[in-house]
């Protein structure tokens, strides 16, 4: 067994993992933008709860994509190939999105706020949901041909796994959201999450299990069910810690639902990163897909250092906004600014 | 049109695009860390305010980087596959560390800078945006890395067809990268010179036409006060040192990109003898640097074209250092070309239709002899600027013309042309290889890849199509979205970054000492959010 391919298919594992738990969360507050918040006020709380985090949680995915390139070449270049529309779709829901937060609250007019809040729902459901179809593909297969290319026309990795993947992935990451503005937020916002979590839990949770089994029945092994089984505890511990009020454990008990979840998932597919639905020959595997040793043990002493390093100061920065945000914490000046500045100013230009 | 075709448009339109985010965000970012240093320092209210201010601009543009950047990402993947896997061992690695070690670093800390104008201590918050800023250099210093193996592969052997990186201290010391990261930088500070200046220019001259400002008999500014929210004595200083700043950052920055260009450009020489022989449209031998040439120069021949001013022993000492040294033109490295690497693309299905087809060796010169032009001249024009407004406001303020004020503010165009001017002249300049061979004897001749083979064998046309236009719709809405959001907080001024200005202060003072609402840290629970979305 080769141990560096190994040791970078785990890498990349937890770099998926650590994107889905970290931007799960913002992607989700994103999505309740409008089906959650009920006025300016709250939807202010809800973004200023992931406003100092989302971008750091982004380049989450940033470098599980450039991880993948560098350790398996063959498998990026499949993957994002074969998915080429459905990425871009992806793209555009990140880019629209991650201007939205930058830009809603620079115009003070209702019509810009409405604008770019639907860029912020539509745009945070389409980015999970597109990053949920892709990875449910690269574990259930892609029509791919000896040399790694899709076969069939633009839509043939059209499969049920893709819409399974898609829902998992933003069904979680709304759960995930609720749980976190429970944790975060403070007054009516608080209580209406937990609320909401307690109830939808079981729906929301169902989709992402749903993948796990699938992946279990197609390739999976005796640890991973056990593992697959924790995180059925953990979803169970989560709703009974959210019902008694206690957010924090409830919090992290979904994150252990995600964490052993993904390792099901991950562990049951190895050593193929991304199986072929022509012909099992083609299937990339950690063996024919990975980057020379000499190039995963430099990326290997790099991740190392930067890999905690990262960790520990992101945590350092949940740890210095840590305090609950809620309404009264929102200053209303704030938007109104440039106007008031442009029109004071305003003498003929 | 072909996948191919499409593919390298769409790649050239979103690089340039991002590439006009990023330069701003690098200096920008440079310059406000410099200017709360300043008023860490000395507590001084106008440098305060130009942090504020000048970092509402630069959060503004940073974004667009953001978004713009992880399409560079997911397309090397999405559209050129086959380049991914044949570069993949080498190529990936700068770019997994660059979101690794700094672009982690750069959107992190730079939450904690704008949300932590009150969480942090003032100290630890200045160092926030060092930490930054700094990390913004190192995502520059990775992606020419891996530009640079483009431009000039080192450190790899050829196992199976492939190059494996067998020696990562020479990708990671490339040569080209340690001149281009440098050139780069500059180039970035550039941007942000010209911006400082233009604006701030702007403004000054705004206080002119109000009458706040005015000039004495001596010839030198009497700076005044107004009774709007802002527009106060300190305002004139925020301006004018503004002003100074950026006219003095260009006129570096410009000498910066002069000195490294000239080393890059001796190294390209050697490297890539072809991109620089039609950078000059230099059809044969000789050591002149043509000053205007003409003729049919998009026709990829030498057969029609003429120098029509040529400066005896220029291109010599472009490319050597001195004045008679015979640099190759096009004609005969044409033959060596040819000889070395073939006349016709081979019958491989990798080439799709253009399997068979002759080789074209030389770019497109139209775009490399003007590129190579506007990248200078541009440039130039920018730090003649700087230098007449340095010279123009030595009475403290500016003229009160305003057709010179829209000059200064057109001017802001200037370095970000010369950027772009100069990607794109190194770019299309390396045609036809996405990885150039390096026939210099140091170099290695035999890793190369053609554009040709590049692109992804199992995309259509029309896949590729489709996100050229979404794209490209795209990008040009949110351009004209952030152009439009940049120039109402310009005109806003230093007030629409910083509310305080209007309102009494609620809890801190206007030099950031803390008021009577209790000193400035996560104290009582009713503190508003320093920063709030």
């Amino acid at each position: 067994m080769e141990l560096l391919p190994t040791i970078w298919f785990i890498a990349i594992a937890v770099l998926w993992t650590g994107y889905l738990f970290l931007e799960g969360f913002d992607l989700g507050v994103g999505m309740l933008m409008k089906i959650f918040a009920r006025n300016n006020t709250e939807r202010r709380v809800l973004l200023n709860t992931i406003g100092p985090v989302w971008d750091g949680n982004e380049v989450w995915l940033l470098t599980a994509g450039g991880a993948t390139f560098a350790a398996f070449p063959f498998w990026y270049a499949s993957l994002f190939s074969a998915l080429y529309l459905p990425l871009l779709v992806v793209l555009v829901a990140l880019i629209f999105r991650a201007v939205a937060f930058e830009y809603r609250g620079k115009v003070d007019t209702d019509r810009w706020r409405n604008t770019w809040d639907w860029a912020i729902a539509v745009g945070s459901f389409v980015a999970a949901f597109g990053v949920g179809a892709a990875l449910a593909l690269t574990t259930t297969g892609l029509p791919l041909d000896a040399n790694g290319d899709r076969d069939g026309g633009p839509f043939s990795w059209f499969s049920g796994y893709a819409l399974l993947g898609g829902f998992a992935v933003a069904a979680f990451a709304l759960l995930h959201a609720l749980a976190f503005l429970a944790l975060k937020t403070d007054g009516d916002v608080r209580h209406r999450a937990r609320r909401w979590f307690v109830r939808l839990l079981p729906v929301l949770l169902l989709p992402l299990a749903g993948w796990a089994v699938s992946v279990q029945l197609l390739s999976g092994e005796a640890w991973t069910v056990a593992v697959l089984a924790v995180a059925v505890v953990a979803a169970a511990v989560a709703w009974f810690q959210a019902r008694s009020g206690n957010e924090g454990r409830a919090f992290l008990a979904v994150g252990v639902f995600l964490l052993c979840g993904s390792a099901s998932i991950f562990g049951a597919v190895f050593p193929v990163v991304l199986p072929s639905t022509i012909d099992p020959a083609f299937n990339l595997t950690i063996s024919n897909a990975s980057s020379s040793d000499y190039t995963l043990g430099l990326m290997s002493i790099v991740a190392c250092v930067g890999l905690p390093l990262v960790i520990a100061y992101q945590a350092w920065t949940y740890w210095v906004f840590r305090r609950r945000v809620s309404a009264k914490h929102i200053p209303d000046a704030h938007s109104f600014l440039p106007a008031i500045a442009a029109k004071a100013f305003t003498r003929n230009d | 049109m072909e996948a191919l075709e499409i593919a390298r448009w769409q790649f050239g339109i979103t690089t340039v695009y991002h590439f006009m985010m990023v330069p701003l965000t690098i200096g920008l970012g440079l310059v406000v860390a410099v200017m709360q240093t300043i008023w860490h320092r000395t507590g001084n209210p106008a440098y305060l305010r130009m942090t504020k201010f000048w970092g509402k601009l630069f959060l503004i543009n940073f974004i667009m980087g953001v978004a713009t950047g992880i399409v560079q990402e997911f397309q090397f993947g999405m559209a050129w596959s086959e380049y991914s896997r044949f570069v993949g061992d080498v190529f990936g690695a700068p770019l997994a560390l660059e979101a690794l070690l700094a672009f982690f670093v750069e959107s992190t800390f730079l939450g904690l800078w704008i949300f932590g104008w009150k969480q942090l201590k003032q100290g630890v918050h200045l160092a926030c945006l060092w930490i930054a800023v700094i990390g913004s250099f190192f995502s520059a210093y990775f992606i020419i890395v891996a530009n640079s193996w483009m431009q000039h592969p080192v450190g790899v052997e050829m196992i199976d067809g492939r190059p494996v990186m067998t020696d990562a201290w020479a990708v990671f010391t490339n040569n080209t990268a340690l001149v281009a990261v440098p050139h780069t930088l500059f180039g970035a500070l550039a941007v942000a010179g010209g911006f400082l200046l233009g604006i701030a220019w702007y403004h000054l001259w705004r206080r002119r036409r109000d009458g706040i400002d005015t000039v004495g008999a001596d010839g030198k500014v009497i700076p005044g006060a107004a009774d709007i929210p802002g527009r106060d004595l300190t305002d004139h200083t925020v301006w004018f040192r503004s002003l100074r700043i950026g006219a003095v950052v260009a006129m570096i920055s410009f000498a910066g990109t002069a000195l490294t260009g000239d080393l890059q450009g001796k190294l390209m020489f050697e490297q890539q003898p072809m991109k620089m022989a039609a950078a000059e449209a230099a059809c044969h031998d000789g050591t002149g640097f043509s000053v205007l040439s003409v003729g049919n120069l998009g026709a990829r021949n030498c057969d029609d074209i003429v120098a029509l001013i040529e400066v005896p022993g220029i291109l010599s000492y472009l490319a050597k250092g001195d004045f008679t040294t015979e640099v190759k033109g096009v004609n005969s490295l044409l033959d060596q070309y040819k000889a070395d690497y073939g006349t016709h693309l081979p019958n491989d299905p990798i080439y799709g239709e253009r399997a068979g087809q002759e080789i074209e060796y030389v770019p497109v010169m139209e775009v490399t002899y003007w590129g190579f032009r506007m990248m200078i001249g541009f440039g130039g024009v920018a730090a003649l600027a700087a230098l007449l407004a340095l010279w123009i406001t030595r009475s403290g303020t500016v003229p009160e013309s305003r057709w010179l004020m829209r000059l200064a503010v057109f001017g802001i165009l200037a370095p970000f042309g010369a950027n772009a001017a100069g990607w794109i002249f190194t770019e299309m300049g390396r045609q036809p290889f996405v990885v150039a061979p390096n026939p210099d004897l140091n170099g290695i001749d035999q890793v190369f890849m053609f554009t040709a083979a590049a692109v992804s064998p199992g995309v259509s046309a029309g896949e590729i199509l489709t996100s050229l236009i979404v794209l490209t719709a795209i990008y040009a809405v949110l351009l004209v979205v952030e152009v439009k959001l940049l120039v109402k907080y310009v005109r806003g001024g230093v007030v629409s970054a910083m509310p305080e200005l209007v309102h009494a202060p609620v809890d801190e003072n206007e030099d950031g000492t803390p008021g009577p609402g209790g000193p400035g840290k996560s104290g009582t629970a009713d503190d508003v959010l320093a920063f709030a979305y």
